[in-house]
């Protein structure tokens, strides 16, 4: 069994696990206008940003000159989630400790100032750090460097659906008997470039209003807000876990993933058989859920089909239903991390956090979306899903555990 | 003729690749391997390619890989230096 005893949270709304998880239950929002540059003559403005991490005070400066933001970032939650799980990481085997992270941006600023030096300046200018800091892989690298991981380590890209993913292959890894994995994703583009890429998808709100822009599964939802951030999980072997008295937040107990069939084929999107199979390799009816985290992308067509999924699956308003991401943004790889920590802070605190600034919900839709206020519920079982562009779909199923279960 | 002093070559190595104890370098220090100072291989590269372009000296990248310490990164530069002058 592969258990969460270590959260480290990097996210709009709140650094830390206890900030963001107030926050997310309060509904308090962490967008805003976009101000790492000039956004003023962009067709959106809105974003979720982190602006209070001061990464300095955080992470050695040998570190700084050969990271992107969004490693930095990666660098503290990783380093929050082991000093929330009190692992004692010398004293272990250093074959003993993996590292399996999402991906979906890359280092997109640091990339975007050192192709100005290349165009501006010449080759010669540009940083030898640049043959790394881009890459998808630098987050796992990064943190196994900096923690003697040496254990199995992967990168996985598969867009909002690829924390899901990582979360997945790391319940995997501890398996095959890798005792203590570090995983999950963090993301940020919000460099000119990576900012006229979100616009790209064509699916980022409009909207000027940071409570009203990004409205999951409204009858007036018109887009995401992009955000950047994310989450990093410690998952342990559960018996390695109790031998050393951690705490555990919870059970990592069903995960899959799928791919959609061409868009011309005619066949429905492959949502649901993830969420099937999720359920089923954890074993659990879909009676025994107790909320969905859904991936809600707030663009109508898409929020619909998941409706449907869920409805199908639970049957019409038969489980509830929330999206916290709509204060944060949607994260990409942070995304689905991030609605897993929600998803274990829900059955620690029995509470399942509200859709902040959606406001009503087509009846066709059939589902029991927890809007307004958070709602008290006994949480036990909760299924997460995550949705990344052109066809990847993950899910996976967060179970508690209880203090004297035996595995 | 330009002649590079030690307190440059940690300049520019801060500068490049980071490193706040670098800032209370003494003569002595500047006798430590790199790697004991928590310098790899991609922070001398990127410190060599700054000092080139700063002080329009060349270094070959096959003899900046046998320099061990700043000590010596300095003696190797300010040689270079004096030849092109």
């Amino acid at each position: 069994m592969s258990v969460v005893t270590g959260i480290g949270v990097v996210a709009p709304n709140g650094l830390g696990v206890e900030r963001y998880w107030k926050s997310t239950v309060e509904g308090s929002v962490g967008i805003g206008e976009l101000t790492r540059f000039d956004s003023s003559g962009y067709s959106s403005r809105l974003a979720g940003q982190v602006l209070d991490l001061d990464v300095a005070e955080h992470l050695p400066s040998k570190l700084l000159p050969q990271t992107d933001v969004s490693t930095r970032m990666a660098l503290v939650a990783a380093q929050w989630a082991l000093e929330d799980s009190a692992v004692d990481v010398g004293s272990m085997t250093d074959y003993d400790m993996g590292v399996v992270t999402a991906n979906a941006a890359g280092g997109f600023e640091f990339t975007h100032r050192e192709f100005h030096k290349l165009w501006s300046q010449g080759p010669r200018h540009v940083s030898v750090y640049e043959s790394f800091a881009w890459f998808y892989a630098v987050n796992t690298g990064q943190i196994s460097i900096r923690h003697g991981m040496r254990g199995p380590s992967t990168a996985l890209v598969a867009e909002q659906a690829g924390g899901l993913d990582a979360i997945g292959h790391a319940r995997r890894t501890v398996r095959r008997g890798t005792p203590l994995v570090v995983t999950g994703g963090v993301d940020s583009a919000f460099d000119p470039w990576g900012w006229v890429s979100h616009l790209s998808s064509g699916r980022v709100s409009t909207g000027s209003d940071p409570t009203r822009a990004y409205q999951p599964f409204d009858r007036d939802a018109s887009g995401y807000v992009p955000g950047e951030g994310g989450a990093i999980l410690v998952v342990e072997d559960e018996a390695a876990a109790r031998a050393r008295g951690a705490r555990i937040y919870g059970e990592i107990a069903g995960y899959a993933s799928t791919f959609d069939p061409p868009p011309d084929s005619g066949r429905p999107p492959a949502l649901g058989r993830a969420a099937e199979l999720a359920l089923a390799d954890a074993g659990v009816e879909p009676s025994q859920v107790d909320v969905v985290f859904a991936d809600s992308v707030g663009v109508a067509e898409l929020d619909r089909a998941e409706a449907r999924v869920i409805r199908e699956l639970f049957t019409p308003f038969g489980v509830p239903v929330t999206a916290p991401k709509a204060l944060t943004g949607r994260l990409f790889s942070g995304g689905g991390p991030l609605d897993v920590v929600a998803a274990l802070m829900s059955i620690k605190d029995g509470v399942i956090p509200p859709t902040a600034g959606t406001a009503e919900v087509p009846a066709d839709y059939g589902i029991d979306l927890v809007l307004g206020e958070p709602r008290k519920a006994d949480v036990g079982t909760a299924l997460v899903l995550a949705r990344g562009r052109w066809g990847f779909n993950a899910a996976i199923v967060v179970r508690r555990v209880s203090p004297d279960q035996r595995s | 003729m330009t002649k590079l002093t030690i307190d440059d070559i940690r300049r520019v190595l801060v500068e490049c690749a980071g490193g706040d104890e670098a800032s209370k370098w003494t003569g002595d220090v500047s006798a430590l391997d790199f790697d004991e100072l928590g310098y790899d291989s991609l922070a001398l590269m990127e410190t060599a390619t700054r000092l080139q372009l700063d002080y329009g000296v060349h270094l070959p990248e096959d003899e900046i890989a046998e320099v061990r310490t700043p000590g010596e990164l300095l003696d190797f530069v300010n040689g270079r230096l004096a030849e092109a002058a």
